[in-house]
């Protein structure tokens, strides 16, 4: 080819690009807020999802962008004071009624019978709207391994028949006399922050208790300092004071590893967790359901939501986005890329993990039996940061009745400032 | 005439100075300003509802105090019931905060403080004890950073301050903590304070042959707070000694001749050289160091959250705590403006009492 020749022809390559660009342009461009930055495989996922939402028709484009996860709900909430949110935006299950209620997001107009299907976690309802929905859910269990139970001659609980207060007790008691473990029992007190409410608030409601009380939602008296939760502090004291569990001071590096080294008989932990136990020791792990403290066994609901910002003034578009995003496909995909529960028994039948007889099954049965939502109204954000400094400083030895009171104070103090949050 | 090339140089000096001032007034005077308006509001960081004038709503509500005397618990004939080990029983306090109407003034206070007084107790309530134990546990950490900080960096700047080859080698080392962001340092000491196989309770089971028991040093609230001083003092030390450093090079060498010819020791040559020249220096430093203990946050956030049991709470963490993390501006505002107070004080009496004396 001639110089000339070589000339033209990028010319031509130039005009052509620049013909099918414009032909991008004339799609409306959406901008949407996603917090799985860092993440590799998450990414990998989300970005072919909205390549093939951009390529399957001619009237939106997605504009992707990431966010760590540790800074993301801070950047929503100085991108809502600025007034410059994105068109979709994710959002943790139970933060979504509070930025509901503060005006960030608006109804999802999504069709009733796209999510009919859905696990009750994924849906985020508020006020009786839809406000987002998730492509999965997470759930905890407890994980352990058969030959620790079996050796020690302790039932293996079941979902029909979980453990007893009593016997859970007792498991732990003959685990820690064996003397094989640091400890018989590791809950993640290391893992400040949401986890706290999100799984130790199941074992409260599970004594009868709540963080607040879900009637009125006006008030946590009677919830979080009622004798069931009076009961619930004793307890949860004393897993610290009989040295059963590592306490607030937990390093998180042994939280990552110390149950696959052996240094923990039972974890309690997330199915994000699995993949890593699974790995290591296969067939023996089993993953038990919550123990029933009285009121039946209860784990956390809702992980990460889709949802569309008030502002946005495609909210047509964003809404077409996240039907197409809801696919089957899609949800079996993250599941298998980065081990969640999917959304849908379809899709579940289409994972490694939680397909009939898969080993992480288990996990869509209890999501499916035992999950129940952490309390839906704005003020949970300040409530659980309340319930999470309670809970570490009655694990550190605070009186528990007056621990439990301050909290309550607490609370209803911020409610009080709020008006009611708008219940 | 003059004045009028004076203004303008002045027009190109303020030109030049404008993006600084520019910053200093978005960034600090105006944010000062909106912290002492909105401190009289009930503002949330986030909230459909409108923003309301509440007055003193939000002092009250920190700095409320009360006092209950309780009366041990009695049996029918009137004798004190005590408990298997002797001591008294008295009544739970919930009974008196919590919706009692003879004692509405202390409704939804707690316990902060309190003693025996014959065989009634005398119970000092908070309306927030969080905030009581953060101002506690500030002024603590100021009492003993400020002097003993000081002092270190006082010593380290005499040691280098000599004419010695390769002691520039010790200056870097001596400063190296200054520079490292806090963050880092913070999360560096946390490994070195674990409980379990920690730095230091490696070495101090090594120094003693195992005789040492480890100590879960962030865990407990007795070790909690003086580990992160030590630790603290430890990072900003480099930073005072340089200026301490700088105090002792402005001390002419005329005058340590004439100390040496007079035969003075080398005490002497401190106590009535070293030290009155570096009069200004050290009220420098002692404020200095004073203002950024009174800041304490990062190693706070990062080392231990407040915990355990709030004997790591302090001014700056509640006050980024409530605004942010509870959402609650308004009482993050107030926290600042007790801070500012506190802070204030303290400066003007040290200025008082370093003032020069004529």
């Amino acid at each position: 080819m001639t110089r000339t020749n070589l000339m033209a022809g990028t010319i031509l390559a130039t005009a052509l690009s620049a013909v099918i660009a414009t032909g991008a342009a004339a799609q409306t461009e959406l901008s949407m807020w996603y917090h799985g930055a860092g993440g590799e495989v998450e990414s990998a996922i989300i970005n072919r999802i909205v390549d093939d939402f951009n390529a399957s028709q001619d009237d939106w484009a997605v504009e992707l962008q990431s966010f760590p996860q540790g800074s993301y709900n801070d950047s929503i909430i100085a991108a809502a004071l600025a007034g410059n949110l994105p068109d979709i935006i994710d959002v943790d299950g139970p933060v979504m009624p509070n930025w509901a209620w503060s005006g960030y997001l608006q109804p999802l107009p999504l069709d009733e019978s796209v999510i009919e299907n859905f696990l009750p976690g994924t849906k985020g309802e508020w006020n009786g709207e839809l406000y987002s929905i998730g492509l999965w859910d997470a759930a905890v269990a407890m994980v352990t391994r058969r030959s620790y139970l079996e050796d020690n001659g302790i039932r293996i609980p079941t979902l029909e028949e979980p453990w007893t207060r009593e016997e859970f007790d007792a498991a732990l008691v003959t685990l820690e006399e064996t003397g094989e473990f640091q400890y018989p029992l590791d809950v993640g007190m290391a893992w400040t922050g949401e986890w706290y409410p999100y799984a130790f608030s199941p074992l409260l409601q599970s004594f009868g208790g709540d963080i607040v009380d879900r009637e009125s939602y006006a008030t946590a008296e009677g919830a979080l300092n009622g004798d069931a939760a009076i009961e619930f502090g004793e307890w949860w004291q004393s897993l610290f004071e009989r040295d059963l569990v590592p306490g607030t001071s937990q390093d998180p590096a042994d939280r990552e590893t110390g149950f696959v080294e052996g240094k923990y008989a039972i974890s309690w932990n997330g199915n994000w967790a699995a993949v890593p136990i699974l790995a290591e020791y296969g067939d023996d792990t089993l993953f038990l359901p919550a123990p029933d403290f009285g009121e039946g066994p209860v784990i956390g609901a809702a992980s990460w939501q889709f949802g569309v910002s008030a502002t946005s003034e495609h909210p047509e578009g964003a809404a077409a986005f996240i039907e197409f995003a809801l696919q089957d496909e899609y949800l079996a995909e993250f599941s298998d890329g980065i081990g969640l529960i999917p959304a849908t028994p379809t899709a579940a039948e289409m994972t490694e993990n939680y397909a009939e007889g898969g080993p992480m099954a288990v996990f869509y049965e209890l999501s499916e039996e035992q999950a129940r939502l952490r309390p839906v109204t704005p003020g949970y954000v300040v409530a659980a940061k309340v319930f999470e400094k309670a809970l570490a400083d009655i694990a550190n030895g605070a009186d528990v009745i007056d621990t439990l009171d301050a909290a309550v104070d607490e609370i209803d103090a911020d409610i009080e400032r709020n008006q009611g949050y708008g219940h | 005439m003059s004045r009028s090339r004076l203004t303008q140089s002045n027009r190109a000096g303020w030109a030049m100075a404008l993006p600084g001032f520019g910053l200093i007034a978005v960034f600090i005077i105006l944010p000062f300003f909106l912290a002492f308006g909105l401190s009289f509001t009930n503002q949330r960081l986030i909230s459909p509802n409108p923003t309301e004038w509440v007055g003193f709503d939000n002092y009250r509500q920190l700095m409320g105090l009360g006092v209950l005397t309780l009366e041990p618990e009695r049996d029918e004939a009137g004798a004190v019931i005590r408990d298997e080990d002797g001591a008294i029983e008295y009544p739970r306090l919930r009974g008196f905060t919590r919706g009692n109407p003879d004692y509405a003034h202390l409704d939804g206070m707690r316990e902060w403080l309190s003693w025996g007084w014959g065989e009634d107790r005398v119970v000092v309530l908070a309306r927030d004890v969080v905030f009581m134990t953060a101002i506690v546990n500030t002024l603590t950490f100021v009492l003993v950073v400020a002097p003993v900080q000081a002092a270190i960096a006082l010593g380290l700047a005499l040691l280098i301050n000599q004419r010695l080859r390769g002691i520039n080698v010790f200056r870097t080392i001596y400063f190296m903590p200054v520079v490292v962001s806090i963050v880092v340092v913070s999360l560096l000491w946390r490994f070195i304070y674990d409980g379990n196989d920690g730095l230091l309770n490696n070495i101090l089971s090594a120094l003693s042959f195992g005789v040492f028991e480890p100590v879960d040093w962030l865990g407990n609230p007795g070790t909690a707070l003086p580990a992160i001083m030590a630790m603290s003092i430890w990072q900003a030390v480099g930073f005072h000694m340089v200026i301490w450093l700088a105090g002792l090079q402005t001390i002419s060498p005329t005058l340590y001749e004439a100390a040496e010819i007079e035969g003075s020791s080398r005490w002497q040559t401190f106590r009535y050289v070293t030290w009155p020249g570096l009069r200004n220096t050290a009220v420098l430093i002692l404020i200095v160091i004073t203002m950024q203990a009174f800041a304490l946050f990062a190693q706070i956030d990062v080392m231990t959250g407040g915990g355990p049991l709030d004997s790591t709470q302090t001014i700056v963490f509640q006050a980024v705590e409530r605004g942010y993390g509870k959402q609650d501006i308004s009482g993050g505002s107030t926290i600042s403006v007790l801070l500012f107070l506190l802070v204030l004080t303290i400066s003007l009496i040290q200025r008082y009492l370093t003032r020069e004396r004529s």
